[in-house]
């Protein structure tokens, strides 16, 4: 069943609109039902060539030495591509917004640094040639001490995995291993709790797992520039990556794409398109590279594992008043994209709640396994698994609804976040109220009351203030809501349900404008008509 | 032996757009000679719908009907720069550009009209049906079409728009971590109802019942897609997914759809959603974005509710039969929340 609460914020809202709110069948509803849409594989091509990568079995180790010569005379075979042909051999994939040092190569030349890291390319008349061909390419290898655990990487002696970050960590600001959030005084936050919880959470790879995997066709064009059909997220992104490897402006690069099999994240490496627009540079014939399933399972890049720690300090009456996290991001063997989660993650915490004092250190961690990409919810998922179990923890520890005490500590129009940004537009409470209520999960009155517009801001927010203390007289806004944030918490009996008022039967009334609203009555289907 | 049913939840909040900003995207829209338009961009359509959103977007802020428009995406010879299809980005980005660029081609639009009608463009309005007349006077009118082949054939003026939308980059203190990461939030509450069998470790879930705020559902079909996707993505990642099973350890790594867990139609079950709209003060029509955060709150509601139906907590993800009857075991057996 799915609803839309109009009532609900009715009084934000210009609702007079024609197109806008319309269930409009998609634009490509009847292509994709109907399998006519054009996907980049979808273009077939006279003359296409195949391109597939030989990865390393290793997860640390040093080539000593590559024979390819079989594999060079192997049928079908048209080209071979080494790690020398390949014009600007590292990158990172964030120097397009200038974040980062290069440090991944297209092709290993003289080091592997996770199994399956890409080491030479093979050109054939099939993809089967070309598979065959892998086969009798001989290299090799001095096996390096590996390392995979986050933790253990940080240790002092650990193997280094990544020549250009030697200590295993990324760089931020140009003197730290880690992004810090330092609000208030965690410390006195922790002294002056009833319950102080710390507990650590894991968060394993994840793969996106797309129905279409990743690929690319590039195809030689007049002018020496060159069509390239693609699956990726992104298509500048690509497209400047692309020509940044290549060594090509940009304007030699024509890209199609738009109608992508699922990406969720990771699509955005540009993966295929730099060596397949080589390999048609280097054979003048159009080339397809895809990712096998396996390939795109085991070193496409996955979502990156996460292990956080998270402490809390919570008084008996339900408020939070400490919360520090210190949290590894695995980024695998090379950057990519895990930098950027690390200060995504960072903004995210204390998580959406008013916690006065809060402390953060998140590190991005350099392992010897596939590099980590972004995946929906990048930096944030693995963060609201800890600190939503930790919120349900910590209710159960002093005795209160897990939904109510969200409620209470949830933040409020006006509140000052972590990052040191005045909250607006808030809506936690209202989603809280209104999923309990089709839940049947019975709240207390004085939780059904409460708002995201009432009572932020102010003392409440300010970092290291104790919150217990009385309102003074020179904070009138608060002073009406903030009374039942300080109800004092006793172990609750089961609440008696409250049955749910009523819905639909009265329409509401026209919305008087905002910021006008403050004591008025105001009818809403949650709560009925009620005093706000 | 038994199977015992709890139920968990969680809130959360998602930063809308790629973090601290930065990230620009532009829009292209025209029309042709018989006033018909065409929204031109580079940004991907994933399945999540872009083109229909945009699409929508530009119709409702020309004041012409959706089936006049079409959206073209994405090709980089044509379609001027996106940052891509990700971070959340593509209705509050994308959709704000496109906004801006049917703006100005609307504004050209309505000159043309009011050059054919002989009155003051301030005094026009669109139908939204493809006609433009006189307010108040909805006899004066002339068709869009109309509108288009004059501005094209006898007054020579391109009905066209270019928009770009950008928030510009914030800094990030290096001692406090003090930045603007974001300029607008959704939300969500998720409650889960699971069942735990304890002599196998599995665990169903058998009802999902949520409450999401989104700014403004541009449109709702879309909307409840992502919803109701994005939370069986979250409950397979809560339970079933991974491609390093063992991690840190990297043995046993899955290769195919075989060997990689993921739940079957006879794992899904039933999903009430409930969508709420507090409109961004920046968002397109008030929209925020929904794509990433729909699957965030599953995860963790889901080990609540396993918590809340056996007593036992576990902290790593997946949440796989094994990991369940371990902590089973090291708890002495299940305790349902009534016993404790």
């Amino acid at each position: 069943m799915f609803e839309l609460r109009k009532d609900i914020f009715a009084d934000e809202r210009d609702d007079n609109l024609k197109e806008i709110g319309q269930p409009t069948q998609r634009q490509d509803m009847l292509g994709h039902v109907t399998g006519t849409s054009t996907y980049y594989d979808d273009h077939r091509i006279a003359g296409l060539l195949h391109l597939k990568v030989l990865r390393s079995p290793h997860a640390h180790a040093r080539i000593r030495s590559i024979d390819d010569a079989a594999a060079a005379r192997a049928p079908g075979v048209k080209r071979i591509i080494r790690a020398a042909d390949v014009p600007v051999n590292l990158n990172t994939l964030l120097s397009l917004i200038q974040f980062g040092k290069d440090d991944e190569p297209s092709l290993a030349n003289d080091i592997v640094r996770y199994k399956g890291e890409p080491i030479l390319g093979i050109v054939a008349t099939s993809e089967r040639a070309a598979i065959e061909a892998l086969g009798l390419v001989r290299v090799s290898y001095d096996q390096l001490p590996a390392v995979f655990d986050v933790e253990e990487a940080l240790k002092p002696g650990a193997p280094s995995v990544n020549a250009t970050y030697p200590k295993n960590t990324f760089e931020y600001h140009g003197k730290y291993d880690h992004q810090k959030l330092r609000y208030g005084d965690v410390e006195a936050g922790f002294a002056q709790a009833d319950v102080v919880l710390e507990e650590r959470y894991q968060m394993s790879p994840i793969e996106h797992a797309p129905v279409e995997t990743n690929g690319s066709i590039a195809v030689p064009d007049t002018n020496g520039r060159f069509v390239v059909y693609t699956s990726t997220q992104a298509l500048f992104f690509s497209l400047d990556t692309a020509a940044k490897i290549n060594a090509v402006p940009s304007n030699q690069l024509h890209f199609i794409g738009g109608t992508v099999g699922g990406g969720f994240g990771g699509k955005v490496d540009t993966m295929t398109e730099p060596l397949v627009i080589l390999a048609a540079r280097l054979t003048g014939a159009p080339v397809r590279y895809r990712f096998s399933r396996h390939e795109e399972m085991q070193f496409g890049a996955p979502r990156g594992a996460e292990r956080i720690y998270v402490k809390d300090g919570v008084m008996r009456d339900g408020r939070i008043v400490a919360r520090k996290v210190r949290a590894y991001f695995d980024s695998g063997a090379y950057t990519r994209l895990s930098s950027y989660a690390v200060v995504k993650c960072v903004a995210h915490i204390p998580g959406p709640y008013t916690i006065p004092n809060a402390h953060a250190d998140v590190y991005c961690v350099f392992t010897n396994r596939t590099p980590a990409t972004a995946m929906r919810g990048f930096g944030v998922t693995a963060l609201d698994f800890a600190l939503e179990c930790q919120m349900d923890k910590l209710a159960v520890a002093i005795g209160m609804d897990p939904i109510e005490f969200r409620i209470l500590n949830a933040y409020r129009d006006g509140d000052m976040k972590a990052h040191r940004r005045e909250a607006k537009n808030c809506a936690l409470i209202e989603c809280a109220q209104v999923a309990a209520e089709k839940a049947n999960w019975p709240l207390r009155e004085q939780f059904r009351r409460m708002s995201s517009r009432i009572g932020g801001g102010a003392d409440r927010t300010a970092a290291g203030v104790d919150r217990s203390r009385a309102p003074t007289p020179a904070a009138p806004a608060r002073t009406a809501a903030a009374a039942p944030q300080r109800v004092a918490y006793e172990r609750p009996a089961p609440p008696a349900p409250t049955p749910p008022p009523a819905r639909g039967a009265p329409p509401p009334p026209p919305s008087p404008p905002a910021g006008s609203t403050h004591g008025a009555p105001r009818f809403s289907s949650v709560f009925g008509t009620r005093r706000r | 032996m038994a199977k015992h049913r709890g139920r968990g939840v969680a809130t959360i909040n998602y930063p809308i757009g790629m973090n601290l900003g930065g990230d620009p995207s532009q829009a292209l829209v025209h029309s042709n000679p018989t006033g018909k338009f065409t929204v031109t961009l580079s940004s991907i359509d994933l399945g999540q719908g872009m083109k229909s959103v945009t699409r929508q977007i530009c119709a409702e802020t020309l004041g012409v009907p959706v089936e006049d428009v079409f959206v073209d995406t994405a090709d980089s010879d044509t379609g001027p720069h996106c940052m891509g299809s990700f971070a959340s980005r593509g209705t509050h980005r994308v959709g704000n550009a496109v906004m801006m660029a049917a703006r100005e081609a609307r504004a050209v639009m309505m000159e043309a009209a009011a050059e054919e009608l002989e009155v003051d463009p301030a005094d026009l309005e669109t139908d939204g049906r493809g006609a433009i007349h006189v307010k108040g006077a909805p006899h004066r009118s002339i068709a869009v079409r109309d509108v288009a082949i004059a501005a094209q054939f006898r007054q020579g003026r391109t009905i066209a728009g270019r928009g770009i939308f950008l928030v510009p980059l914030s800094d990030v203190d290096a001692e406090t971590g003090e930045m603007t990461p974001a300029t607008c939030y959704a939300h969500a509450c998720f409650i889960v109802e699971v069942e735990v069998d304890d002599e196998t470790g599995d665990v169903a879930v058998l009802k999902m019942t949520s409450a999401y705020e989104l700014g403004r559902a541009l449109n709702p079909k879309l909307v409840e897609q992502q919803l109701v996707g994005g939370s069986w993505m979250g409950m397979s990642h809560a339970l079933y997914e991974t491609p390093e099973p063992y991690y840190p350890d990297t043995r046993e790594g899955p290769r195919d759809f075989n060997e990689y867990l993921m739940p079957g139609p006879g794992d899904i079950c039933p999903h009430d959603v409930a969508v709420l709209e507090r409109p961004a003060s920046d968002g397109p029509f008030g929209a925020k974005g929904l794509g990433e955060m729909c699957a965030n709150p599953v995860l963790p509601a889901v080990a609540n509710a396993i918590f809340n139906a056996v007593g036992v907590r576990v902290n790593e993800l997946p949440i796989t039969p094994e990991k369940v009857l371990r902590a089973l075991k090291a708890r002495g057996g299940a305790v349902p929340a009534r016993a404790r």
